[in-house]
Order: structure tokens, then sequence, then C-alpha cells
């Protein structure tokens, strides 16, 4: 169609009845913040729905990790690693982390382009609730996503001969990756908000990326680092994701007071790691609130 | 009754470059104001500020008797805002942009529904309402845009260059629709760079430049306070400057001329402005004639808007636009824009 507005036809409504009412909606401050925060999540759904290439790739990449650098490794003698585990066996937690990680860090990348286009404007003139709903939705996004990608690589773990976690472990697993994603996608909001553009937030992502997977217990255990990067690797909070859930893979009985990692600087605990990666979630949320009250104010 | 929109010495800079220098304002209940002005002269800063997108340095803003900047969501709720650049999300349906609109505004889910059957008849979008806004076209991109804007009943409704880009049919019917919103008792404030638009639709007109408002009123009393028939004279297709000059220098003797100058951007014709009398033309001929000075075209007009602009700013907007183009800063401008 043309941009040409038609006015042939006979059209019985008329601009006057837009204003069905002069009354003005009564505000409910959480229960708006509620509907707004479900609406914007609700478009994030419906962008997925349509283009689910992210979906599609977000699920594809890990598993090719699994199978490409699994079997680079294929031939390490048996417990290199760790004890008794085939690499592919060892591969499966850290793949789990590190995906999650990746989508969470890229949760910044649809605000970014809703700044770019504009389309943020459109947010930011209505009378919000509260600005954070479009925080939260993209929580609730990346957390969701990120649940089942870490599904798919748990299934497809299982059928290479990694056998399933138990109920409660599969549990501890989504607690782990909620709080991971929770902590990393505020640290993608807050670049998003403080770089330029997409090019520089695009940028940011991948000089983070890979760096943060080597520097963590992901590929291999910290037993087979010189000193400094294991000193590196147990600063890196994904360390504290990745090992718990090693640890139940690999250890029917579990408690929180299990030791899950010799960290250079002391043994950590099962519930140790949780605390490290609560703080870590507290620390990056608190840390871009004076960004975000700023740009979203 | 308070007025519908009140701005008081409003000012706004990006870095160092003053944006809105002094821009005051009002604009009364159910009238339409129009901004008029050329790229850059302050006219989306104003309106960024009125919107809450841009923080004021300094002045005030009021809607409905409302601080936009004390209580910018009471003011939000009031304003409704048509965006210079469409912002549509292209894989959403017009539909479902307008519900998520509605969601924003926290309208029941029910009374959303119908609001929005309302306006997709009144905009005749519903052959489009179920396609990706990705798909439209410019002219149906505009409209399911005023539509978001007009779902939560504001009012003032603020229009940011409502008809840029459009062809002039689609511009026609946009002007009908503002006006039949004014007949229902909206307020509404649009900026223009089209002269045009802003006298057709805009019961008073502020004409800003370089963050200040140099003139204000109705359009007509802007237009009658100018006195004086306006005089374009071409001598030649192209005339030179010396015989332009020379034409200039002869007809400024004349009794019936006020005001000669030789305007260089329409090749040297000759800008008269003259006492209103019937015989002008020919007295004007004759002198010419005497002076064996031949005539190309010639043409006697009431003043228009545009002549406001130019006895205002001693430019015409046109060139102005010119001007402001070949200066503009479109990278430092998208980054104001941004949050």
């Amino acid at each position: 169609m043309s941009g040409t507005i038609n006015t042939s036809e006979p059209v019985n409504v008329q601009a006057k009845d837009i204003y069905r009412s002069r009354e003005p909606i009564a505000s409910n401050g959480f229960a708006d913040f509620i509907q707004e925060t479900l609406a914007l999540t609700k478009r994030l759904f419906i962008q997925l729905q349509r283009r689910p290439s992210t979906l599609v790739a977000g699920i594809i990449q890990p598993l090719m990790w699994l199978l490409l650098f699994g079997a680079l490794f294929q031939n390490a003698p048996q417990g290199m690693m760790s004890d008794d585990l085939s690499y592919g066996q060892f591969l499966g937690a850290g793949l789990i982390v590190f995906t999650a990680f990746v989508g969470a860090l890229n949760a910044g990348l649809p605000v970014m382009f809703d700044r770019e286009f504009g389309f943020l404007n459109r947010l930011l003139v209505a009378p919000l609730a509260s600005r954070y709903s479009i925080v939260a939705a993209s929580a609730i996004y990346i957390v969701a996503l990120s649940f089942v990608q870490t599904a798919a690589i748990i299934g497809v773990n299982g059928l290479m001969g990694a056998g399933l976690p138990s109920i409660a472990g599969l549990g501890i697993i989504a607690l782990i990756i909620l709080l991971l994603v929770l902590g990393v996608t505020a640290l993608s909001l807050g670049l998003t908000f403080a770089l330029p553009g997409h090019i520089e937030l695009i940028a940011v992502i991948f000089v983070v990326n890979l760096p943060l997977l080597f520097a963590s217990t992901a590929l291999a255990p910290l037993a087979f680092m010189p000193q400094w990067l294991q000193v590196v690797a147990c600063l890196n909070p994904l360390t504290y994701a990745i090992e718990p859930i090693r640890y139940l893979y690999t250890h029917p009985q579990w408690n929180l007071s299990s030791i899950v990692l010799q960290a250079t600087w002391g043994d950590v605990s099962f519930g140790t790691s949780l605390g490290i990666l609560v703080g870590f979630a507290l620390l990056t949320l608190t840390a871009i609130q004076p960004l975000l009250k700023r740009r979203l104010a | 009754m308070a007025a519908a929109v009140i701005i008081q010495n409003l000012c706004k800079s990006y870095g160092t470059v003053p944006a809105v220098k002094d821009v005051s304002f009002q604009v009364d209940h159910g009238e339409i104001f129009g901004l008029l002005g050329p790229n850059g002269a302050g006219k989306t800063t104003t309106i960024r500020c009125l919107c809450t997108l841009a923080k004021p340095d300094s002045g005030s803003i009021e809607v409905g008797g409302v601080s936009v900047l004390e209580q910018p969501r009471e003011a939000r709720k009031r304003l409704g805002y048509v965006a210079q650049e469409v912002a549509l999300d292209p894989v959403l349906t017009g539909r479902e942009l307008l519900e998520l609109q509605a969601a924003l505004y926290h309208i029941p889910k029910q009374e959303a529904k119908q609001r929005i059957e309302v306006l997709l008849e009144v905009l005749d979008l519903h052959s489009y309402a179920d396609k990706k806004t990705g798909t439209y076209s410019g002219g149906l991109k505009r409209r399911i845009d005023l539509a978001a804007g007009l779902l939560h009943q504001p009012e003032v409704l603020v229009l940011d260059e409502p008809t840029v880009g459009l062809d002039i049919e689609s511009r026609v019917v946009v002007w009908d629709f503002l006006r039949q919103l004014r007949a229902s008792g909206t307020t509404i404030i649009l900026t223009s760079h089209y002269l045009e638009e802003v006298d057709a639709l805009a019961d008073r007109v502020g004409i800003i430049e370089s963050g200040l408002v140099i003139a204000e009123g109705t359009p007509s009393a802007l237009k009658n306070r100018l006195g004086g028939d306006r005089i374009t004279l071409r001598i030649r297709e192209f005339t030179s400057p010396a015989e332009a000059e020379k034409a200039r220098h002869l007809l400024s003797e004349l009794s019936c001329v006020q005001a000669a100058i030789v305007n260089p951007n329409q090749a040297n014709a000759l800008n008269l402005v003259v006492t209103p009398a019937s015989d002008v033309l020919m007295t004007i001929q004759q002198s010419l004639q005497a002076a064996e000075l031949p005539i190309f075209g010639i043409s006697q007009s009431r003043p228009s808007l545009d002549d406001v602009y130019l006895a205002a700013t001693g430019k015409t907007l046109l060139d102005a636009e010119l001007s402001a183009a070949s200066s503009r800063d479109l990278k430092a401008e998208k980054k104001q824009s941004m949050r």
C-alpha cells in the first residue's frame, strides 16, 4: 500500500470518539509495575518467537562446544582432569555456566537497540510505575532463555553418558544459573547505558567473553593451571558457578558443607560458592543503580 | 482556568552548546499551538523537555497545572507524545504495539481493547492491524504512532514534525484529523518547519530561532503586524547584481515603496514592501520602463508567514534551513536523543 490515507471510505467513527471518558485511570503502584513488566516481557518473547535464531544459535553453540571441544581432548588420559572423569563429563558443567553467562552478557543488546532506534523513548514518556520494569523484563527474559539452554545441555550431556543430577541437584543448578544470570545481566545493562552504541557494546562483549571462559575452571581444573592463572580463576565468579555444578554431577551425595573447590585462598564449600554468587549478583545490581538512576530517572 | 501548558524561561544546553536559550510560551486549552523554526532552532529540545525526555538546566514547565519537573509521572499521564522519528518495533504487529502501549499507561485490558478498536477505525488502520509494523509504509507508521500517542486520551497531544516525509495527500488527512481532535477538546502542540502546515493548522504560532522565541501570536496577527504588501520583481530570469542594484535604487525613490532589497538567493530578484494600493504595480512598471529596464516577472501578495519569519530573523525560513543543514551535527543530535 502507498503512504496515502484512504478517505473515500465512509468512516462512522470520528476523532471525538477517541475520548470515551476523561476519567483518569486510577494508579496502583505495584499492580502497575506488574502490568508494565509483563507487557515488556511479552514483547521480548514475541520477538523471540518471530526471530528464533538467537535461541537456536544459543542452543546449537554450546552443543558444538560439547561435541567438538570434547572430541579434541577425547584422548586425554582418563583421570587427567580429575578423578575418574572423561573430558566430556568434565566439560558439561563448564558449558552450562558458560552458555548462561554469554546469554546474560548479551542481555543489554536489545535494550541498546531500543536506545538507538528511539523505542526506549516511547517507554520513557509513558508514566511507568518504575522504570526498573525495563530492567526486570530483560532479566526475566534472559533467565527464561538460559533455563531452556541449560536444559538442552543437561539433556544432551546426559545422552552422551554424563548422567543426570537428582531433582534437588537440578533445582540447585537452576538457582546457580539464576544468580549468575542476574549478576551478569545487571553488568550487561550497566554497560548498555554507559556505552555510546551497540558497536562498542559488542566490542566489550567480545573482549570479555573468551578470556573469562579460559580464566575459569570451565575447560580445565585449577591444578592444571600455572599459579598466576589459578589466582585469576579463583577471582572469576564463573568458577564458583561451575564447581558446585560439577560436584553435583560427580558426587551423588552432597550437602552445603561439601568442599567443591580448593581455591588459592582456601577450601570453598558448596554453601560458600552459593554465597559468593549471591554476593556477586547483589554487587553488580547495586553497582549499576546510580547509572540507571541517571539514565532512567 | 489555567493554561494547558505553561513553559517559562526554559533553558537547556548539551555540553557547551546551548540548544534552548530562553523559551517561554503558554498554550490554552483546546488550541493548536505551532512551534515554527528551522532545524536546529531548539524546537525538538523544547518538546523533549516538555515530555520529560530531557531535563532542563533551568526554567519551569507545567502541564494541566502539574509541574513536569516535580511530578514527571503525573505529567506523563497528561501528555501524548508523537516523536519526529517514528520508533516502532518492526517485529510487533500494529495491534501488539498498541496493546503494549496500553499496558505502559496502565489501561485496564478490556478498556484498552475497546479503545484500540476505536483508534484503528478512526485512523483507518483496521486492515493493517495484524501485520508487522516493519512492513508499513511511511504514512501507516505515522498513523499507528498517532494512535499510540492517543491511546491514553491525553489532555495535551505533542507532535514533533508530524507530517515530515509524508506526501501531500497524507498530510492533508493528518491535518484534518488534528482539527477534529481539537474540536473534541484536545490541546495540541506541534513543531514544524513547514510554513503552510503551521498556517493551516495553528491557532497561535511561536517562531523559534537559535533557542529563542522571537515572535508569538495568531498567524493573521503576525502577518498584519508587518503591514504593507510584498512584491517580488525579477528584471531578468537571472539578473546581474549591478542591474538589480540599479533597479533597487530607482524603485526606492518611489513614495509607495517602503523597503527594497536585492535577494541573491532568488537570482537577484527584488523584494519590495509597498503601501497597499491598486496602482502600485503600474507605477513600478512605468518607472522601470522609463529607465529602459525589462521585467521578467512581477508578483504582489499580502505578507505571508515566511515574511513574518524574514522580518523577525532577517532571512527566509528556506535560507535558514539551508544554512542549518550545512552546519548540522547529526551524530551529536542522535546522541542527545539517546538515553
